[in-house]
């Protein structure tokens, strides 16, 4: 049972934090429950249709259809993270006046709520289908009871989901002022990291070359294994033994979202007025 | 009609395993061989297949690797060019048996 909790734990953890910090990112935007929800539901219908198509992913593209599949399924994260970023930039300090003015801001908010709900969902579809794949097994394998598996998974899945809400609570503790500013920085730092991910998984298919395997190693600093760096791993994408590209990916992500959001403040901003 | 199913299952796994490919299997949550040794500052294919009725994770943070695989299901996973030395990887699923390592030389 304990097993059980700590591995569902384990997968639950990536996805639990990365919705609290979009939840608090996106705080008091309108209908944004609604669509953190809708989030959350596909997410998990999707992670059930994925785990039953493992095994096919996996044997597209002469058995790297999975790396493929995870490297798509983040890159469209990571567009959907920049996009945002980018566009609060320009939109951040209209939408905080305009939030005073009901009804004008719904538009925006349904917009930019719509590329999150996304993220999200994506999240959940990828450590899901995982949690899914091995809760099966655990059941199929009969080394244990029904029970003891479904009250480990609800355990892990309990402790991750809490693990969340107590992110998100943090957050909304940080005064107003510094409040953009990190949530922005954030996101910046998440999409850094999950493209960073995206090498990784396009590099252990053979599509990318490694650049340096591994360019640097920091295990006997602060070692893959401990909890801290799974914490880091989540937040900033922190890795001991990195591929260069991996690093290429996070520093070139990094860079071109900064322009961007640089670029988008520059030039006047303008409310679309239709949809 | 058993024979020629297993006969159809063995054929594409001959096919598929060129030279320089190294491969492992899962059998009762262990890995077999428990130790692959490959040559050192060489990219190669690790072909790991898992016999057992349970899907499998493959993980390993010394060789930064993590692939889920189906129950009697075959995964690719490339790897290197990497230095001399002991790389740990382990079955996520059932890591109190599935333990392994890569030894480069």
């Amino acid at each position: 049972m304990i097993g059980s909790a700590v591995i569902v734990f384990r997968e639950t953890l990536e996805a639990a934090l990365i919705m609290g910090i979009i939840a608090a990112a996106t705080r008091g935007v309108p209908a944004r429950n609604r669509w953190l929800i809708l989030g959350v539901g596909i997410g998990i219908v999707g992670s059930l249709i994925v785990a039953s198509l493992t095994g096919r992913i996996a044997d597209l593209a002469e058995g790297t259809g999975q790396e493929l599949f995870n490297a798509v399924v983040l890159g469209i994260a990571v567009a959907m993270l920049a996009w945002h970023n980018i566009w609060m930039t320009r939109h951040g300090v209209e939408l905080a006046r305009a939030a005073k003015q009901l009804g004008s801001d719904v538009v925006s908010g349904t917009r930019e709520m719509s590329a999150l709900g996304i993220v999200i969902a994506l999240a959940i579809l990828r450590e899901g289908s995982e949690t899914v794949l091995f809760l099966y097994g655990m059941l199929a394998g009969g080394e244990q009871s029904i029970g003891s598996v479904l009250v480990g998974g609800a355990l892990g899945l309990g402790g991750g989901v809490l693990a969340g809400f107590g992110l998100y609570a943090g957050f909304l503790r940080i005064p107003v002022k510094w409040f953009f500013s990190v949530t922005s920085g954030l996101i910046l730092l998440l999409a850094a990291s999950m493209s960073s991910q995206a090498a990784k998984f396009l590099v252990q298919a053979d599509v990318l070359p490694s650049l340096g395997s591994p360019i640097w190693d920091t295990s006997s600093l602060l070692s893959n294994n401990t909890s801290l760096a799974s914490l880091l791993h989540a937040f900033i994408g922190y890795e001991a033994t990195p591929a260069g590209i991996q690093v290429a990916f996070y520093a070139t992500a990094l860079i071109l979202i900064l322009v961007g959001m640089r670029l988008s403040r520059l030039r006047p901003a303008t409310l679309p007025l239709t949809q | 009609m058993k024979l020629l199913l297993v006969v159809c299952l063995l054929f594409p796994v001959s096919l598929w395993a060129a030279e320089g490919d190294f491969t492992v299997t899962i059998k009762d949550h262990r890995f077999d061989p428990a130790e692959v040794r490959i040559p050192a500052d060489k990219k190669i294919k690790l072909l790991i297949s898992n016999l057992d009725a349970t899907p499998e994770e493959f993980e390993s943070h010394d060789l930064n690797r993590e692939k889920v695989i189906t129950p009697n299901g075959k995964v690719t996973i490339f790897i290197g060019p990497l230095k001399p030395g002991r790389y740990l990887f382990f079955g996520e699923f059932h890591q109190d048996t599935a333990q392994g390592a890569v030894i480069v030389e």
